[in-house]
């Protein structure tokens, strides 16, 4: 029961880091209806702005905010000037231009900062927590994550401005003809998912070392909980990336022979399943279609 | 069409031609495009024809080519007949795997089979499986030497091994689309809901393009493994899906040419790339993706198909 209960703490633990990035997926999402396979990187990109910052001598909290606004202005400026150009170019183009945009962020950030892995301060600390089943860093980073939630939450339930994001995503037709303007909101879900990803990025980095290929493992996972949770419902994301977190974990101590060296695989099978039987994901609108 | 059967016939004698004017190396290179291109076919018929998203064509090409260097390495079986034996065990696993596909559409088949890439090289791996798979360190395969005696060097007999290959499965490729069978496919990219009501089993042809796609691309990866002469399971990750994706794009969805095309330039442009820049070669490689998609948005195929419009307007 112990092992239980430590295993599926630590598996929330790693599921609140794919829940970050889940965040980060579901927003780019809703704006523009890919997934952003350059994210990822974006957020590598961003972390080690903010190690570069710190360096520098710049305290924890004012390099975190500079970070996240130079993360936001850069998601509008990438939206602006590369993506703008291509808004009728077919969606296979745009998942082409994604992948141009990893190559681009990954080896920018080994060029810059090179290859060697660095660490990255936590401002929660690495001491133990309930009892040794979490440190410190983990419980803020949990906490975080539900602390984006609500301001997401909140940003998209009572303010003008989430409501015009909401409405450019559902019908951008009909929010041009009430006044939205369609193409800015598209950027700021841009800068927005950015921004998030930088969180996230600094969130996770402390915990699995700052290196230029630190998050293309979490952002797997990260879609993997998006997916699961359901593209259109940021709630979802987050439970979904704790899901995925804690199956992973559960997978790995209590299947026989293969799991271990399978815990991703069975994680996946068990996403797959779950797609099966509920295909918009666990917390999605169900969509209907016209023929 | 004339200007179809001019450029098919050029094609094919400067196919034949090549390895009588290219080194040993460059041999090498030219074979592996081919494979790619077979690769690059499979992924189209899927994506290009039938609109179903696939991240999940790495495993297809690994299950190949792990297919042919067992067959060979533990069985004996002679290299040919591993071609046709690797297609047909890929038909098999795509035409099952097409079954849960057929719940999910868009973004969620594309997870479902990224789950299927990023699953693939761990399985591989497996310790239960070592024995047949060799692990990390993979599977060595014999490179076979000219049949029937031919006059001609490992390479060169490699080459147009995967030329006849390429050109038999084009053809069948061709057909297929310009069939019945290939109208329907069509039907339910553009519309599954309206193919169905016009009478098309919809669940039928989806499975069933999910293994003659994974078929192609098994072929093409048992035909690398015997270029390459080995096989180890992290060549197969879903980067190499990813890989595809690009080329298929590049080369012009649903376009069968195109796949020459892309196949080129998954190949070739890394190189390039490297030569401008040693620490810069995966920006300049990205900016050179993006600057492609400014330049042809719906890949090759889309210049090559609205400038056969033009001339045939005149």
């Amino acid at each position: 029961m112990e092992l239980l209960l430590q295993q599926i703490l630590s598996g929330l633990a790693t599921g609140a880091i794919y829940a970050c990035m889940a965040l980060a997926v579901v927003m780019i999402y809703q704006s523009i209806g890919h997934l952003n396979f350059a994210q990822g990187e974006m957020a590598t990109f961003s972390t080690f702005v903010a190690w570069q910052l710190i360096t520098w001598g710049f305290p924890y909290w004012a390099a975190f905010a500079l970070t996240v606004a130079l993360s936001f202005a850069g998601g509008v400026l990438i939206e602006r000037v590369v993506f703008r150009p291509l808004k009728d170019a077919p969606a296979l183009s745009h998942i082409v231009v994604f992948i141009g945009l990893l190559a681009i962020f990954n080896n920018a950030s080994g060029f810059v900062w090179d290859f060697t892995i660095k660490t990255f301060p936590s401002p929660f600390g690495q001491g133990p927590m309930f009892g040794a089943f979490l440190n410190m860093h983990q419980a803020g980073m949990i906490a975080c994550t539900l602390g984006m939630l609500v301001l997401l939450y909140l940003f998209f339930s009572r303010t003008r401005l989430g409501l015009s994001l909401r409405a450019a995503a559902a019908n951008p037709e009909s929010a041009r003809l009430v006044g939205v303007r369609v193409g800015w909101m598209i950027a700021l879900g841009w800068g927005l998912a950015s921004a998030i990803g930088a969180v996230a990025g600094m969130l996770i980095a402390p915990g699995v070392f700052l290196e230029p290929n630190m998050m293309l493992g979490v952002l797997l996972y990260g879609f993997a909980g998006a997916v699961v949770g359901g593209l259109t419902s940021p709630i979802g994301a987050v439970a979904g990336g704790l899901i995925v977190g804690v199956m992973e974990n559960l997978a790995g101590t209590y299947v026989p022979v293969v799991g271990s060296e399978l815990k991703l695989t069975i994680a996946l099978s068990l996403i797959i399943l779950i797609l099966i039987f509920k295909p918009s994901g666990l917390f999605g609108k169900t969509l209907a279609k016209r023929v | 069409m004339a200007i179809e059967r001019v450029s098919a016939i050029l094609f094919l004698l400067a196919a034949i031609a090549a390895p009588m004017l290219l080194s040993g190396f460059f041999i090498f290179q030219v074979t592996m495009l081919l494979v790619y291109a077979i690769a690059i076919m499979g992924l189209n018929l899927l994506t290009g024809f039938n609109g179903q998203f696939s991240l999940g064509h790495s495993a297809f090409y690994a299950i190949g080519a792990y297919a042919a260097a067992i067959l060979m390495d533990k069985f004996g079986i002679g290299y040919l007949w591993t071609l046709p034996l690797a297609g047909l065990i890929c038909f098999a696993v795509g035409f099952l795997f097409g079954f849960p596909a057929l719940r999910l559409e868009g973004t969620y088949l594309a997870l479902a089979t990224f789950g299927l890439a990023v699953a693939t090289p761990q399985i591989l791996k497996l310790t239960p499986l070592e024995h047949w798979t060799g692990g990390v360190q993979g599977v060595f395969v014999a490179k076979p030497n000219a049949a029937m005696g031919l006059p001609l060097t490992a390479d060169q007999w490699l080459y147009y091994l995967t030329l006849s290959v390429f050109i038999l499965l084009y053809i069948l490729a061709r057909n297929l689309i310009g069939s019945r069978t290939g109208r329907a496919l069509l039907a339910i990219r553009e519309n599954p809901i309206a193919a169905q009501s016009m009478g098309i089993n919809v669940s039928l042809y989806k499975t069933l393009t999910f293994g003659v796609s994974a078929a192609y691309t098994g072929v093409a990866g048992a035909l690398g493994a015997i270029v390459i002469q080995f096989v180890a399971p992290d060549s197969f990750g879903f980067m190499l899906s990813v890989t595809f994706l690009v080329g298929l794009v590049v080369g012009g969805i649903a376009w069968l040419p195109g796949a020459l095309i892309g196949a080129a330039f998954i190949l070739f442009v890394p190189n390039f790339a490297e030569e401008i820049s040693k620490g810069l070669s995966g920006a300049a490689y990205g900016v050179i993706m993006i600057l492609l998609m400014y330049v042809m948005p719906s890949g090759a195929g889309g210049i090559v198909q609205s400038a056969l419009r033009a001339v045939r307007a005149r």
